[in-house]
């Protein structure tokens, strides 16, 4: 490799960026943009959820269980007159769920006998429903204890259930879902920007035109490395920033893993679109590629959403594919949990080993030949 | 005008299907994903990996213990004797959640005084937390039942007695699997539809297509056709797969869905061409595309509930077809709902579709370089 021809190369490729303004755009502006989108965007935790109650006659018990959900900062209670009239709303999606007390509730309650609380749940969303269900327990279990401490009894439990939650205490989806965000955009701007740049050369003839030339392919290819190498780690930069200082997710681990794994998963990204480009040599169908191959199973196989380890085996497998499944890992660790070295390290040698296999690939592919 | 807009429209459709590249595009991935996500996008958790710690020498710890062990939806990993012992296991990701139970357990409980089931959970995804901790919860209720008949006491007055409609299991794959529906309709027809007209300008050939006698209209009608007829096949195609390979239920009626996919495929096709007839070159229609699909898909609906956005993210929603069509695709599937419920979410994306196509055909002229 001739450190004078790789610099001339480098300069070109350099300019092309800087003349068209999209492959800016795509470093910088868009990792700012998603992540402001998405960081406020997406969440699990349901708040404020449209419940109907049902009353279908008074009594202090009863009027004790809605304030119950009326000061619940999960519910937002719509009293309504009938069961019928609560699942005609339900079926249009005006609720989430319905509190049904019979007639009978008070009376049931005051003789002993069992009085049933009828919960019903949209269960379409069925992650939403069992949190629901969830809450509705919740509230239901203060309501008991606070009626049987009028009465001047302790509710008495076998066996409570006390629970701590590591590294998340509030609870706040966003805190794991504003890493996995960020490995997710990091995939798609390496995919995007290197995606088209073999093939555009390929397509407009200008490749043979390098191939006359001294200028080896290593040469080409790590030309076309370096300068986006370069944008994608501002974007990177740019998206810790917003995620530590926008979205106030505690960063616990050390700065280097956090340097080393991102330059890793850069290197994989950028490898990756390196090699859509030069597999497709032509720009049509290397976007194509790239938006099919690139986007869906970094969102779905990554474990940002969707937890890798109750996926069937198989699956849990094919993940291994996935460049961005490691950064998920390294990120959600290391902003949540802090410096685990195992796990560190496993993830950052296969991205490594990604990367490598992409290179090895690349090189074959994209000998000095006309077809 | 019919036959020139069938001829370009079999001219498009070479364009598409002549590269074997692109073929294989077209056909594979969508089988290969909805396969792959089908099984494996699931909010349910099933054998949870856990790890014992007991204290406890009695006889009720090794009972409620014995639950877990025997439930399907958790796994024993581990059992550890020392507190030092958690720490590893959960920062390595080896468990998901620790059972802790302090010595004076069996002592307590047969003394009729609240005993303590500590449980220390991995919280770098809180949901899959929550989520385990209901299970731990049920399996305690279960147990807490069974000892109150055994022992007495715990008399509870009222109990909720719990019933979900359309899904009475919670089965997640039923909520995400019709979604994947929508998702890679979207995704293929953008495949086609972005990059046609970018393409067609760098190569110069658009010039060449304008200054012939056909008017915009024909020609956005035959670039819009074989983006439609494709998304129309591999829609039908991956419902095919969702009813018979993966069982979810349909309830409601083809007209209804398919009334759905008209709509939501126009308002796809028309993004596209709109999307492609800006771009000058096709790097920037791919950037277009993603810069469309990436937010229509996760502010959708598909994986995060809408109403759990902040207010103006919920207004962007409304500019979503995808966030329309979601709700058509799975009511149709377990709602088995009917039109006069869902009327209301189709005209949004036929506007969306007319306003953009209106957009790509007037672009068409008046972007030229």
């Amino acid at each position: 490799m001739d450190v004078m021809r790789l610099r001339g190369l480098v300069r070109k490729e350099s300019r092309q960026i800087i003349r068209d303004p999209s492959s800016i755009g795509i470093a910088f502006f868009l990792p700012v943009l998603l992540l402001l989108i998405f960081g406020y965007g997406v969440s699990l935790d349901a708040r404020h959820v449209p419940l109907a109650m049902v009353v279908e006659k008074n009594s202090p018990q009863a009027t004790a269980l809605v304030s119950g959900f009326n000061q619940s900062d999960y519910f937002l209670p719509i009293p309504m007159r009938s069961i019928q009239e609560a699942e005609q709303a339900l079926m249009e999606r005006r609720v989430d769920g319905i509190i049904w007390l019979r007639h009978n509730f008070a009376r049931d309650l005051l003789t002993g006998g069992k009085a049933p609380i009828g919960v019903i749940v949209n269960g379409v969303d069925s992650n939403k429903a069992r949190l629901i269900e969830g809450y509705v327990t919740g509230v239901w279990f203060n309501w008991l204890e606070r009626m049987t401490e009028a009465q001047g009894r302790k509710l008495n439990v076998p066996v409570t259930v006390e629970h701590r939650v590591w590294f998340n205490a509030a609870v706040r989806s966003r805190d794991y879902l504003v890493p996995g965000l960020i490995a997710i955009i990091m995939t798609l701007i390496g995919a995007m920007l290197t995606s088209m740049v073999v093939a555009r050369e390929w397509e407009r003839g200008t490749m043979e035109a390098l191939m006359v030339t001294p200028v080896s392919m290593k040469e080409v290819i790590a030309s076309k490395i370096i300068p986006y190498f370069i944008l994608g780690m501002g974007g990177m930069l740019l998206s810790v920033l917003m995620a530590v200082f926008l979205f106030q997710v505690p960063l616990r681990g050390s700065m280097w893993p956090l340097i080393v794994s991102s330059s890793l998963f850069m290197f994989t990204a950028i490898n990756m679109g390196l090699l859509i480009s030069v597999a497709a040599k032509n720009q049509f169908v290397a976007g194509q590629i790239a938006i099919v191959i690139t986007f869906l199973p970094a969102f779905i196989l990554s474990g940002f959403v969707f937890d890798i380890r109750t996926m069937p085996v198989v699956i849990q497998w094919l993940t291994h594919l996935v460049a961005a499944r490691y950064f998920v890992d390294i990120l959600q660790t290391l902003f949540l949990a802090g410096d685990i070295w195992p796990l560190f390290l496993i993830n950052s040698v296969w991205l490594a080993l990604m990367a490598l296999f992409f290179l090895m690939i690349i090189k074959k592919k994209s000998r000095k030949l006309l077809e | 005008m019919l036959r020139k807009i069938f001829a370009l429209m079999k001219k498009e459709f070479r364009a598409i299907l002549k590269n074997k590249k692109t073929r294989m595009v077209l056909i594979i991935p969508p089988i290969a994903q909805i396969l792959v996500f089908g099984y494996s996008a699931s909010f349910d958790l099933n054998k949870v990996p856990f790890a014992v710690y007991n204290e406890d020498p009695g006889l009720a710890s090794r009972q409620l213990l014995a639950r877990f062990q025997g439930a399907e939806t958790f796994h024993l990993v581990d059992t550890i004797d020392h507190d030092d012992g958690i720490a590893p296991l959960i920062n390595e990701k080896k468990v998901m959640l620790v059972l802790h139970i302090g010595p004076d357990f069996t002592r307590n409980l047969s003394k009729g005084q609240p005993a303590k089931l500590q449980v220390i959970l991995d919280g770098r995804n809180s949901n899959s937390a929550m989520i385990s901790l209901n299970y731990v919860r049920n399996i305690v209720m279960e147990f807490n039942r069974h000892w109150a008949a055994l022992h007495g006491g715990h008399h509870v007055p009222a109990q909720l007695v719990v019933s979900s409609w359309f899904n009475s299991s919670l089965d997640s794959h039923w909520f995400i699997i019709p979604g994947i529906v929508a998702l890679l309709a979207l995704v293929v027809t953008l495949e086609v539809t972005a990059l046609s007209v970018a393409k067609e300008r760098e190569a110069g050939t658009f010039d060449q297509l304008l200054v012939t006698p056909m008017t915009p209209l024909e020609i956005l009608i035959g670039k819009s056709l074989p983006g439609f007829i494709i998304g129309f096949v591999e829609a039908t195609f991956i419902i095919t797969m969702t009813i018979l390979w993966f069982h979810v239920p349909f309830r409601g009626s083809f007209l209804v869905l398919y009334l759905g996919i008209f709509a939501f495929l126009l308002s796809a096709i028309g993004i596209g061409l709109m999307i492609s007839s800006i771009s000058v070159t096709q790097q920037q229609g791919l950037m277009g595309a993603f810069l469309f699909l990436v937010p229509a898909v996760i502010l959708s609906g598909f994986a995060t509930p809408i109403e759990n956005m902040p207010r103006f993210v919920q207004y962007i929603t409304y500019l979503n077809p995808m966030r329309y069509f979601l709700i058509i695709v799975r009511s149709s599937f377990l709602q088995g709902a009917s039109f006069d419920l869902l009327w209301n979410l189709y005209w949004p994306m036929a506007l969306i579709g007319i306003a953009t196509l209106t957009a790509a055909g007037m672009l068409f002229r008046n972007r030229m370089y």
